[in-house]
């Protein structure tokens, strides 16, 4: 879950991580004052959550009446179907020299890592253009952080002096910040050397764990992050709320992910892997899904009955295909209840609105029993995934 | 020949009387697979399918010698699970736990690798050697698991646990069959990735290609990919790459947690790339696989 810049910021001011001026403004008119107050030339960053907004988005300012203007045009961005949450106001630093730090969990490692290297950007891209420049340290989330390693990192970079030792202390600082909050990634994009020879941090990224996110409560609330908020890329719609509370209101099995798409194939799904390689093989058959409803862990009747009438009662949406790879523990005859009641409760045949079900694996004689008696043909499993995309897609026309 | 198990494999199950660990024991018990012991603290002394229950590992480890575990115990518990059994001297550790966060699952994997244990998962479903020993939940009632898993020639290795399943099944109607599957887990931080594990199926002489089931996130497709080219292999690897269609909706997770593309390395598109540049054979569809193994293996 990606937080908010000045949320980011006010995580590392709490752990004494020197930083630029910086102020949050809610109106253009806030972002002047800020800017006089700040006095010189100012940095505007829109807080947005949409991949690519905030970064896109910077603008400069030479005094208050063009932070004002600028502030203007971007509180009126879209960030993914919301406004910002703001424009952050910063001073801009003129530096002699800027660094860039990140930090994250090496996969083939399993271990957290922090990169560096002399020059602004984030890691990921510099690794592209600049491999040479980067330094890397791995480090241990069982034992807490030993200075040392810092300190190695910024002798990599080839600091002395003082350099090296106020490195340290902020890499140190952050490395037990990414990890004391269950961060997944923290990158400081820009970490700017001033003339006297004090860091500040300029720009940063942060995400959230979001398997962490309840035991990280207090520093959520603390920051005024609403229980709710997942920071989804974009709004979530009306579909995908409902979605989410047949989730929520049965624990039975799981419907997870749940998102609208523009389609016209409603979708009921397995779980996993499955729902990923279903859809991608509906859209290989030049199929359109309506929607991404994956259902898994071995769901009640009613979880599936349920999904089945919310995906049935989509705009758009005139018939459903039910799918998923072999199942093992969901089972298959559960699914098909819950699919038939979903769907006669809504008055109609299950035979007219089901394109084609293929759930094979655990109890599937006895799914196939179900279906078989409203007239609806069961797809066993010497009918692969991409067979039965096409046979969908073919019959929706 | 095998991989991870073999037939005199025994193992036990923490936090058997969960609802999902009720129903997987009794399939792997019907299965074959030797369960000595189930582990639920405060259920000390009851049975589950006739497996005897305790409090602690130690308790079982002190009188007879333990393999593996199973972990299924809810998410607040399971590192402390893998701790218990970790330093109760068990080395073949299997967490299927799912939404264990990435600090969590990384502090457990160096717990293990400093004691010589090695973790598959966390959120996987296990290890099978078809009519050998099902270490896990892979493939449901056994007789379903019979179905899907026959003895065969290649090994599985999947970012998926039903689509393991689904692979292997693929597998088995076309003749080849399967000689140990894997589901290594979704989530960002694994304790056994693709590279750690194909060394095993390299030993194997039941093994004569690999298939890998790969999903949008993280670097392990680009760490096998520089393993092949580093290696030379015995064993040609056939690799499927699920969930294409998240290359146009960056930032947005779907199937597992691990599954989001932020980075350019995330991306579908990459994954294939990379792999098919260090020879690996990248499948269109899942019903392609029998067909690519069968060209690279000239059977």
């Amino acid at each position: 879950m990606r937080f908010y810049e000045f949320e980011a910021k006010q995580l590392l001011k709490k752990h004494r991580i020197p930083l630029v001026q910086s102020e949050l403004a809610q109106t253009a008119d806030e972002a002047q004052k800020l800017a006089a107050d700040i006095g010189g030339p100012v940095i505007l960053k829109p807080q947005a959550i949409a991949p690519g907004v905030a970064a896109a988005s910077m603008r400069e300012a030479s005094d208050p009446a063009g932070a004002k203007a600028a502030a203007a045009e971007l509180l009126g961005l879209d960030d993914g179907g919301r406004k910002p949450n703001g424009i952050l106001v910063e001073a801009r630093p003129t530096g002699e020299a800027v660094y860039s730090l990140s930090f994250t969990y090496d996969g083939t490692s399993k271990r957290p890592v922090v990169a560096a290297a002399d020059m602004a950007g984030k890691i990921d891209d510099l690794g592209d253009t600049h491999p040479e420049r980067i330094v890397r340290r791995h480090f241990s989330s069982l034992y807490p952080f030993s200075d040392y390693i810092a300190k190695e990192l910024a002798k990599s970079l080839a600091l002395e002096g003082n350099d090296l030792k106020r490195m340290t202390r902020i890499v140190s600082g952050l490395a037990r910040l990414f990890l004391d909050y269950d961060l997944a990634d923290l990158d400081v994009t820009s970490l700017v050397k001033l003339g006297d020879g004090n860091f500040v941090v300029l720009d940063v990224e942060a995400d959230l764990e979001i398997e962490a996110r309840h035991r990280q409560r207090p520093m959520l609330d603390e920051l005024g992050f609403a229980k709710e908020d997942l920071r989804q890329v974009r709004e979530p719609t009306e579909f995908e709320l409902e979605g989410a509370r047949i989730d929520e209101e049965d624990p039975r099995g799981i419907i997870s992910p749940i998102a609208e798409f523009d389609g016209n194939i409603g979708l009921v799904i397995g779980a996993g892997g499955g729902s990923l390689t279903l859809t991608d093989a509906v859209r290989k058959h030049g199929g359109r899904p309506a929607n991404y409803a994956a259902i898994g862990g071995n769901p009640s009747v009613d979880k599936a009955r349920r999904l089945t009438k919310l995906v049935l009662t989509k705009p758009g949406v005139d018939k459903i295909a039910v799918m998923s790879n072999v199942v093992s523990n969901t089972r298959a005859d559960l699914v098909a209840r819950g699919v038939i009641k979903g769907i006669t409760e809504l008055g109609f045949e299950p035979a007219d609105k089901i394109l084609i079900f293929r759930v094979p694996g655990a109890w599937e004689a006895d799914a196939a029993k179900i279906l078989k008696k409203y007239g609806v043909e069961y797809c066993d499993r010497t009918v692969s995934i991409s067979e039965a995309a096409r046979r969908a897609v073919e019959k929706v026309g | 020949m095998a991989v991870i198990v073999h037939e005199d494999f025994q193992f036990i199950v923490q936090g058997i009387t969960g609802r999902e660990a009720l129903n997987f024991t009794r399939e792997c018990l019907q299965y074959g697979s030797k369960i000595i012991g189930g582990v639920t603290p405060g259920k000390g002394g009851r049975e589950v399918y006739g497996v005897p229950v305790y409090d602690t590992v130690r308790e079982i480890t002190e009188t007879q010698r333990v393999d593996g575990t199973i972990i299924t115990v809810p998410l607040a518990f399971a590192p402390d699970a893998a701790y218990e059994a970790i330093d109760a001297g068990i080395k073949e550790v299997v967490i299927i736990t799912e939404g264990i966060p990435r600090k969590d699952a990384s502090a457990v994997v160096e717990y293990a690798a400093l004691h010589g244990a090695r973790v598959i998962g966390p959120n996987c479903l296990g290890v099978i050697v078809p009519d050998v020993c099902r270490f896990g939940s892979l493939g449901g009632p056994a007789v379903d698991c019979r179905k899907a898993f026959k003895p065969g020639v290649v090994g599985v290795m999947s970012r998926s646990g039903g689509m393991t399943t689904e692979i292997c099944n693929a597998l088995t109607l076309s003749g080849l069959g399967v000689s140990t599957a894997i589901s290594i887990g979704g989530d960002p931080v694994i304790g056994s990735t693709y590279v750690d594990l194909i060394p095993l199926f390299e030993a194997d002489e039941d093994t004569k290609a690999v298939v890998i089931y790969a999903e949008p996130g993280g670097t392990a497709e680009a760490e096998l990919a520089r393993w092949t080219q580093e290696n030379n292999s015995r064993l040609p690897i056939v690799a499927f790459v699920a969930g294409r269609f998240m290359d146009e909706m960056p930032g947005m997770s779907f199937g597992h947690a691990g599954t989001v593309v932020n980075k350019k390395v995330d991306s579908p598109a990459d994954k294939m790339r990379r792999m098919r540049e260090a020879g690996i054979s990248v499948a269109e569809e899942i019903g392609d696989i029998p067909n690519l193994v069968r060209e690279r293996i000239g059977n």
